[in-house]
């Protein structure tokens, strides 16, 4: 029997005071797989994230359309927003640390939840350390401000804070900007090790890095969803449009 | 002369004027507390009681045997400007945290400028509705005798002040960067607790900044106060009592006395405590502003 994807995406149009971003999305993504979405600069990936945890209230002049299924229930009858994202984690290309200490930010999504016994609580910051590979460089220095961490270090500290949260889904947009290669390889290792208890959306610019990790792989182009398919067979050439080889291959981009 | 020196000249001309226009700034300040000290000292070293000045309510400079017991301004002064804070600070802090979060668009800009107006209206306007509008409401309402007193002054003060505190607050608010906010709410965080376990905690000491700037409005100001405060010597014991403000003597008295007189230096005695306290609480303010920005 095939399990039921996680999310399903029908005709989805974003636009931006009217200029449309990304346009008649349809798409699954099943559970336990890394779902890569690559494309370059300015072609919706980013935009797609947005709305699946409906954080388009965040940009003025954002309009959503069509219809984004969670467990098979629309976004939009979710009642209580909060509830919603609480279920989906977030990681994005620049660090955001919580102007608090690296315990308080992982122990922030945590706290929400009404865990307040202080074991409990180190007992999940310390997991949540150790799943994102930082616990080892930062369990002696827990107190001090996340700010003080280096960029890779955070984006690591941002990982874990997703993980806090025990979600369905995680979302990450291009990660590795502000981290350097051996931190990249770290964080990828891990994901793979995640992909057993969650579901992972991608958004990459570095192809290699969607080839290495995803399941599969949609390609994204000026708002459109030119291809999509199992990620090895994208990059053998078993494509619905050359454009995809080309971008795959350098070609432009 | 070629076109780089003559832009080497403007930058020189340029850099001089704009150094005269800071210095000033320090030079005005240090002028005023010179000043201020020069008329009051006269009286300091000489005819001043400190245990009567800081213990004494009695106030009577123009007695055959005068007396310049200044407590009774001191609370008046002090127990106007708490209740003000009293009611301004939780509505300033709520008028900022609504502005600043909640509000949007049209509403948000309608909201700063019509609070950027009523921090424009003059004092005197102020005194007049604390006199004209509040004394009878408070007369009627409370069923006292009098409607001038610590809870009129203290509610014209409050709203007096409440403008700046909610315009201070509100910038330390946006000084606190949007993704900070969009990281709490993807982590599943309300509004209501991105403002509690984020906003405010980044903010708070733009926050106390705001109070203390108030708390410093409160204290230095003086024709509302006169007006609406009932203008008694008086330890207070009852909002509705009618008290006495320090800046509202000096205002009053200072046209009748003879300079040089110890009347004259009471007054300026008046001054220069004022003068240290609100510079003081200005300078915490300050402290704790650049406390912020440092980090």
């Amino acid at each position: 029997m095939v399990e039921p994807p996680i999310i399903e995406v029908r005709d989805l149009t974003i636009s931006y005071d009217g200029q449309p971003a990304l346009r008649d999305i349809a798409l699954d993504i099943h559970r336990h797989e890394i779902f890569g979405i690559i494309g370059p600069a300015n072609s919706g990936k980013t935009s797609f994230l947005r709305a699946l945890n409906r954080m388009d209230g965040f940009n003025p002049g954002m309009e959503v359309r069509g219809s984004i299924r969670l467990n098979g229930k629309d976004i939009n009858d979710w009642r209580n927003v909060y509830a919603l994202r609480s279920r989906i984690g977030v990681v994005l290309p620049l660090p955001v640390g919580l102007p608090m200490t690296v315990y308080d930010n992982v122990a922030f999504s945590p706290r929400l939840r009404g865990i307040r016994k202080r074991a409990e609580l180190d007992e999940v910051v310390e997991r949540c350390l150790t799943r994102a590979a930082l616990w080892d460089e930062v369990k002696d220095r827990l107190d001090s401000l996340g700010s003080l961490l280096s960029g890779g270090q955070q984006q690591r500290l941002t990982i874990a804070r997703a993980l806090s949260q025990e979600p369905e889904l995680l979302l990450l947009d291009e990660f590795s900007i502000a981290v350097d290669p051996v931190t990249t390889m770290r964080i990828e290792d891990v994901l793979r090790e995640l992909r057993s208890e969650l579901t992972i959306v991608l958004v990459t610019n570095l192809v290699q890095q969607a080839r290495r990790l995803a399941d599969r792989t949609a390609f994204f182009l000026m708002g459109e969803m030119v291809d999509i398919g199992i990620t090895e067979d994208l990059f053998e050439g078993k494509v619905r449009d050359e454009r995809t080889t080309g971008y795959i291959e350098g070609r432009f981009g | 002369m070629d076109r780089r020196d003559l832009a080497w000249y403007v930058d020189r001309v340029a850099q001089a004027l704009v150094f005269v226009g800071g210095i000033s700034a320090i030079i005005f300040i240090l002028g005023i507390f010179v000043f201020v000290t020069k008329e009051g000292l006269d009286f300091v070293l000489g005819a001043l009681d400190p245990g009567e000045f800081f213990t004494s309510i009695a106030w009577r400079p123009t007695s055959n045997n005068p007396t310049y017991g200044a407590l009774a301004l001191m609370v008046g002064t002090a127990s106007v400007t708490g209740f003000a804070m009293l009611f301004s600070v939780p509505l300033s802090l709520g008028a900022a945290l609504y502005i600043g979060e909640f509000a949007t668009g049209k509403t948000r800009e309608a909201l700063k400028i019509l609070v950027e107006m009523l921090a424009a209206i003059p004092s005197v306007v102020w005194g007049f509705v604390g006199m004209s509008i509040m004394n009878p409401l408070i007369i009627e309402t409370f069923d006292v005798p009098v409607g001038l007193g610590v809870l009129n002054a203290g509610l014209i003060l409050g709203l007096m002040a409440a403008p700046i505190m909610t315009t201070i607050a509100e910038d330390a608010l946006k000084a606190v960067p949007d993704t900070y906010r969009e990281a709490a709410e993807a982590l599943g965080a309300t509004r209501w607790e991105v403002i509690r376990r984020v906003v405010i905690p980044a903010s708070k000491n733009g926050l106390l900044a705001a109070v203390l700037l108030g708390v410093g409005r409160g204290f230095g100001e003086t024709m509302a106060v006169l007006m609406a405060s009932g203008h008694a010597i008086n330890l207070p014991t009852s909002p509705f009592d009618s008290v006495r403000a320090l800046t509202a003597t000096i205002a009053a008295e200072l046209g009748d006395t003879v300079y040089g007189s110890n009347h004259y230096g009471a007054l300026f005695t008046l001054g220069i405590f004022l003068f240290l306290v609100t510079f003081i609480i200005n300078l915490t303010a300050d402290v704790v502003v650049r406390g912020i920005r440092k980090k």
